[in-house]
């Protein structure tokens, strides 16, 4: 089902358009890496703060007030030149082992940053002074900050095809993460 | 003029290690990356600040002091993954245009940032003026060009 999707996704005119264009292709991609710094950037300061690490006289409430607008922004610019990038190549994306890997980390930096909101985080103005955070705001500042170098990485790992359904054999758990059954049938 | 040295950078024991294995060259350019990030939020959370945006309950000069340790922290992880990256690859390079526009503007942005930022960022509280907003615009005009023209390294 996903796969006839997929496959007819990258068949049409704007994804084959967007994947052999000289300049598009590029400035989408560059305008991702980049917004890494503002996206990427933002969340590591707030977490260095959570972690107790930095900036430790600046009240945790400053940052998840005043900075995360710009996270925000940068979460937007990255979602949308992220799904450009996959509808480039919506099949080839599928089965890479990377991306499989770094969506189900961004789902758990999803998840981590959901319950330190409804939690901790509702209690900031007790403790959003203190140099030190309370033990669940430590680690959701160290749960994220691994969590996105976890995404960063295997990102920009998705450009390799080392471990792509067409380059075998490989180990059967390789085989089993990219989904390649559903290929070589 | 510049050839021969670049020639002999590629032909360095690291560069040819570099360019002979396969996963050296990704994982070295993921931690590049990965400076990247740390280096941008340094950046990014002082130079909105002195555009009178942002963490604005906090005076740019204490701001300015609490990043500057990550800052640094960063521009190390950039400079230590991006020497070996650049042997691996000296000749490719150094017919890069992106790479020269690359290495002029760094120079420029870390002189600016050590020697004018710095200063002005220190002297700055709570309300910064228009020099303080002039110069955060350009640091951060100065870092995309380098983040940018580096990122193009690899499409040129």
């Amino acid at each position: 089902m996903i796969e006839r999707f997929l496959e007819w996704l990258g068949e049409t005119p704007w994804s084959i358009a967007l994947l052999e264009s000289l300049y598009a292709w590029p400035l989408v991609e560059s305008t991702h890496v980049l917004t890494l710094g503002l996206f990427v950037g933002a969340t590591i300061m707030m977490d260095l703060r959570l972690t107790g690490l930095a900036f430790r006289n600046v009240p945790v409430q400053s940052f998840t007030g005043r900075l995360l607008p710009w996270t925000h922004a940068g979460f937007i610019i990255m979602t949308v030149t992220g799904l450009l990038l996959f509808y480039s190549q919506p099949l080839r994306y599928y089965h890479n082992v990377f991306f499989r890997v770094k969506v189900l980390v961004m789902i758990a930096a999803g998840i981590n940053a959901f319950v330190f909101h409804r939690g901790a985080h509702r209690r900031a103005s007790e403790w959003g002074d203190d140099a030190i955070p309370p033990r669940a705001a430590r680690i959701a500042g160290t749960v994220s900050l691994t969590a996105w170098a976890l995404v960063v990485v295997t990102g920009r790992l998705i450009a390799y095809n080392w471990f792509d359904c067409d380059i075998q054999p490989q180990p059967g758990w390789v085989n089993w993460l990219a989904g390649c059954e559903a290929v070589t049938e | 003029m510049l050839e021969p040295f670049f020639r002999w950078c590629e032909s360095t024991l690291v560069g040819r290690a570099i360019a002979d294995s396969v996963w050296a060259f990704p994982i070295l350019e993921a931690v590049h990356l990965l400076g990247l990030c740390l280096l941008g939020g340094a950046l990014l959370v002082v130079d909105l600040r002195m555009l009178g945006v942002g963490l604005t309950g906090q005076p740019v000069s204490q701001l300015a002091r609490h990043a500057r340790p990550w800052l640094i922290a960063a521009l190390i992880v950039m400079v230590a993954t991006g020497i070996p990256l650049f042997l691996s690859e000296a000749i490719k390079a150094y017919y890069n245009t992106s790479f020269w526009v690359k290495m002029s503007t760094l120079p420029v942005a870390l002189v600016f940032t050590f020697g004018v930022r710095e200063r002005v960022a220190r002297s700055e509280g709570m309300e910064p003026g228009p020099r303080c907003k002039v110069i955060g615009a350009v640091s951060l005009a100065l870092w995309f060009t380098v983040a940018a023209a580096g990122r193009w390294i690899g499409f040129s």
